[in-house]
């Protein structure tokens, strides 16, 4: 199976016009993935590479038949967008914008739960990569050549760690069924508990790999699932050993501010809940291979 | 982004939050005539800084004349200010607050902040003000009320007045404490804050609520629609390798080492410090330079890093997805031509091209130290700092 994406799914493109969208849009069409639409308010009629341009969402989702979307809009229009696509009924939305305000994420989380759990759009970032089943489908703006087919899950907030990952793992001639970037910002639309769920669930996942970082719960959370629901092996890396507290990290969610947050704590509780953490990004491939062995 | 105390009152102020008579100060005579300004007998002298321990630290001094104001002041500005929250650079006192004593009864902790637990905003509050709120969660846990504010209808005047009602106030001050409450909330909501902290929050002698302290943070993603906070902004509070990245679009934060790092991707910039640190070293900073590498961003990254006297060696890791490989081993051998120094440049690419990113470092016969994985890299620029 893999998660979240597949050979069938049928993808739009909010903000398609833009340089970047427009780049990414034609590697997907190139790696496979079935970009049906793209969509901006006033430029329905127009196509880009072939694509047609919408002026809505659900314009786009009645003349395609679209099921997912990815979401390149500038950071004060996104969460705008988000909503937009969880009312289209889209199942499943990849949100690459970087730089949105947090408190229009507030809204935007507080908007989907209008939808029953069933009908409810996942969502994946803001600030991510995007999400890749190896072979099938990619939905992002990760490069599809570092990834092979396989059954190591992989879900991470960072966009090079993923990458780090999979091409450690794609020497060592290991493959992956679906990489998952939740993204870097504070208030995210998926958590790593959310996701290891669907890899616990997915049939062609055997292995499950975390890359966490510095700052937030939901590493604490993941912990305390995967000790509790988790049958699968899992595997974790956590970022920023070295990194001072109460400084942001690149990212907008990387910062330490309570306990429970820095990279020691999570490793330890990782640990604490059966995990092998790796203890050096190098290593993330080795690790992983020497428990599929 | 950080404001400081003054900035953070008067934007209180205009949400409803009372506040004790104060005024802003550029000088130590500024200070003397301020406090003539306001009156009455006794003063708080505040060196303004954007760090929290700043009672400790000797940056609030309280005056019972107007020469000791001017002591005060006088001690103050110009001089570093090392609290637990500074580092051991400090920060710089530029601006000194003077502002009339008010006789306390009770001392109260208020906060806002963003959750990401509950993904919403959430208001702390405690009995027990005046500790900074790691010791009241610490040694009072109990004292410790929460409430969680659900995004579609905002803080609602009941439970502000629960709050009210929890911590024990006397009835005649629980309408004053809800004002202050849903003030606060709607100065957090409706300018992005991230954080928002009154402590002490008191309760006079004469039963008004009134905020002595406050610190807010604001949302840099956001600062876009706040063009008026964007304004407070003030760059003498950065460390000046920070400033001077963040002037030039580089996501930076400068740390005490000797390895320079140059990554692309905030996870990876971050597991590159941690791998320094493994193999026996320190790093010198962060730094992303982002996705789309350019040659000319990664000249850039290279003067900044260059500008920090504290580099002894230099630690190139790339991986490179959208972008290519030769492309920023370009981008590397380039800036070696352009710009004088003579650090000892380790460099790792991996992804998109390497085969040929590697060649271009090879033929272009600039002393640059190749290595194939993270560890290895790591292990060589600590290696090579060693032997200096």
């Amino acid at each position: 199976m893999s998660i979240l994406l597949n050979e069938n799914t049928r993808v739009i493109v909010q903000g398609i016009t833009g340089k970047l969208a427009r780049f990414h849009a034609s590697e997907m069409v190139d790696y496979g993935t079935k970009v049906v639409a793209g969509v901006v308010p006033g430029r329905g009629g127009e196509k880009v590479d072939a694509i047609p341009v919408f002026n809505t969402v659900k314009d786009a989702v009645k003349e395609t038949g679209a099921t997912a979307s990815l979401i390149f809009v500038p950071p004060p229009f996104a969460a705008d967008s988000i909503m937009e696509s969880a009312d289209a009924g889209l199942q499943f939305c990849v949100c690459i914008t970087d730089g949105i305000p947090a408190q229009d994420m507030i809204y935007v989380k507080r908007y989907m739960m209008r939808y029953p759990r069933e009908k409810r759009m996942i969502l994946t970032g803001p600030n991510c990569a995007g999400t890749i089943s190896p072979g099938k489908s990619l939905l992002g703006i990760m490069p599809g050549h570092i990834y092979k087919q396989g059954s190591v899950g992989i879900v991470s907030r960072s966009g090079t760690l993923g990458y780090e990952a999979a091409y450690q793992l794609k020497e060592l001639g290991i493959g992956i069924s679906t990489s998952v970037g939740i993204g870097g910002d504070p208030i995210n639309g998926s958590s790593f508990r959310d996701i290891l769920e669907r890899f616990n669930e997915d049939d062609e996942t055997e292995i499950i790999a975390l890359i966490g970082e510095i700052g937030g719960p939901q590493e604490a959370e993941g912990a305390e699932f995967i000790g509790k629901h988790i049958s699968k092996p899992v595997v974790a890396y956590v970022a920023g050993l070295t990194a001072p507290r109460g400084k942001t990290m690149g990212h907008a969610g990387a910062i330490i501010s309570a306990y429970g947050e820095t990279a020691e704590e999570k490793v330890e509780m990782l640990s604490s809940a059966g995990v092998t953490v790796a203890p050096n990004p190098a290593v993330i491939g080795e690790t992983i291979a020497s428990i599929l062995n | 982004m950080d404001i400081h105390e003054y900035q953070a009152k008067k934007i209180l102020e205009e949400h409803g939050i009372k506040i004790p008579t104060g005024a802003i100060s550029y000088s130590p005579e500024q200070a003397v005539y301020r406090a003539h300004e306001i009156g009455g007998k006794t003063w708080l002298v505040k060196a303004q800084v954007h760090a929290g321990g700043r009672g400790k630290a000797g940056g609030v001094k309280v005056c019972h004349s107007e020469s000791e104001v001017l002591e005060a002041a006088d001690d103050m500005f110009g001089r570093k200010l090392i609290t637990h929250q500074t580092g051991e650079m400090g920060k710089g006192i530029y601006r000194v607050y003077v502002e009339g004593a008010v006789e306390i009864e009770k001392e109260l902790y208020l906060g806002f902040v963003l959750d990401r637990s509950t993904q919403r905003i959430m208001l702390v509050t405690s009995g027990e003000g005046g500790m900074e709120i790691e010791e009241i969660s610490e040694k009072k846990p109990q004292s410790i009320v929460r409430c969680e504010v659900e995004p579609a209808v905002g803080l609602r005047e009941f439970q502000a007045r629960e709050i009210a009602f929890e911590l024990g106030i006397d009835s005649s001050l629980v309408q004053q404490l809800q004002k202050t409450l849903m003030g606060c909330y709607s100065a957090f909501r409706t300018l992005d804050a991230t954080m928002l902290e009154i402590n002490p929050l008191a309760i006079t002698k004469d039963k008004s609520i009134i905020a002595l302290d406050a610190k807010m943070t604001f949302d840099d993603n956001a600062l876009f629609r706040h063009p008026k906070i964007a304004e407070l902004r003030d760059k003498s509070q950065e460390d000046p390798r920070e400033r001077n990245a963040a002037d030039r679009g580089l996501n930076y934060v400068g740390l005490t080492g000797e390895i320079g790092c140059i990554v692309n991707g905030a996870g990876l910039a971050m597991a590159t410090m941690d791998t320094i640190k493994l193999a026996g070293g320190e790093p010198a900073n962060f730094l992303d330079i982002g996705g789309g590498a350019t040659p000319e961003r990664v000249t850039k990254a290279f003067k900044l890093i260059l500008s920090d006297e504290r580099v002894k060696v230099i630690l190139v890791n790339i991986f490179a997805g959208i972008n290519r490989c030769d492309w920023v081993a370009q981008g590397v051998v380039d800036a070696m031509k352009n710009l004088d120094f003579t650090h000892p440049v380790v460099v790792r690419l991996a992804g998109t091209n390497v085969k040929e990113g590697k060649e271009i470092i090879k033929k272009s016969k600039q002393p640059i130290i190749q290595a194939d994985d993270l560890m290895e890299a790591a292990t060589k620029s600590v290696q090579i700092w060693q032997n200096l």
